[in-house]
């Protein structure tokens, strides 16, 4: 496999790439770096791609187990606590100034989910991945991805309504 | 969309039991301007989830970005390791050469020692020598 041809396989993707390994590592540096890493290794392993039916599925199998180890890096240093203040900035959220503080919410409350939610609502709501994708990314069972799904949804619209009504009822 | 029918939607939504197409009829409604106060906040969350799909990765990709600062640091410890020998080496040598030096300055004060001791000798013999010669002045 020529560098030319690996990547017209692993280019469409890329930004689906950075974009989980954004929602889970918080950091943009971060999710970078690991973007990067991800797809040296990817490339490292090109032998091996053509065994795999789904690249994509693979490579974003890989991304999620790569945060969480970076993440389990991470806490072991607490570095994770620099990051709890962490602002986002010139993103293309940022240019929407009408639902920016909203939207900025849905942000942190999506922050605050359990990773394995985080990981789905990332993959269904944002990237409209299959189901069955999404099964075979994260190797869980249908019903479990549904009701993971159904939580992470039910979570942040009750989050979403509270604040929302906050000092009115 | 129908009323009914949207509420229909956001309630399977909720159990996580729309298809994809409904999901993309929920969000185009709710980022289209949809005007339904009560389900405000999935206007908002379906304006993240549309703003977050938009962003993208903007560096270049590089494939091989780590080998040739691998292979530095291969040559840095090979560098390194031949330094040391050749420090060793030299080190060596020059302690070598103080070694010798050393010896040598001892063998030389040895042998001025011996040498002043002989010429104490030799002195006594002398003296000797005078003295067998005018005793043998006297008894002839």
């Amino acid at each position: 496999m020529t560098q030319s041809s690996f990547l017209k396989v692993v280019l469409p993707f890329k930004d689906r790439v950075f974009r989980l390994a954004k929602r889970l590592l918080v950091s943009k540096e971060e999710a970078e770096d690991a973007t990067q890493e991800l797809f040296f290794k990817l490339w490292k392993n090109k032998e091996k791609i053509t065994d795999y039916k789904n690249v994509e599925a693979f490579a974003m199998t890989m991304t999620k187990n790569y945060c969480y180890d970076r993440l389990k890096s991470k806490q072991a240093s607490n570095l994770r606590l620099i990051h709890t203040n962490y602002k986002e900035k010139e993103t293309a959220l940022d240019k929407s100034i009408e639902y920016r503080d909203s939207i900025n919410q849905v942000h942190q409350l999506i922050e605050n989910l359990p990773e394995q939610q985080k990981v789905i609502i990332q993959l269904r709501d944002i990237e409209q991945y299959d189901f069955d994708e999404i099964c075979n990314m994260v190797n869980m069972k249908p019903t479990a991805v549904r009701v993971a799904l159904s939580r992470a949804r039910k979570t942040l619209r009750e989050a979403l309504i509270k604040k929302h009504n906050y000092g009115i009822r | 969309m129908e009323f009914v029918d949207l509420e229909k939607i956001v309630k399977k939504y909720e159990n996580g039991a729309t298809s994809l197409q409904e999901e993309i009829t929920l969000r185009n409604y709710f980022t289209g301007g949809a005007d339904v106060p009560y389900l405000q906040e999935y206007e908002y969350l379906f304006h993240y989830f549309a703003k977050a799909k938009e962003e993208t990765y903007t560096k270049n990709i590089q494939l091989n970005p780590k080998t040739s600062k691998i292979k530095n640091l291969k040559w840095f410890s090979v560098a390194a390791a031949i330094l040391v020998l050749f420090s060793l080496f030299i080190g060596k040598k020059q302690q070598d050469a103080a070694v010798v030096k050393e010896q040598y300055a001892h063998v030389v004060k040895t042998l001025e020692t011996l040498s002043s001791n002989l010429k104490k000798g030799e002195q006594a013999v002398a003296t000797l020598y005078t003295y067998k010669y005018t005793i043998n002045k006297i008894l002839k």
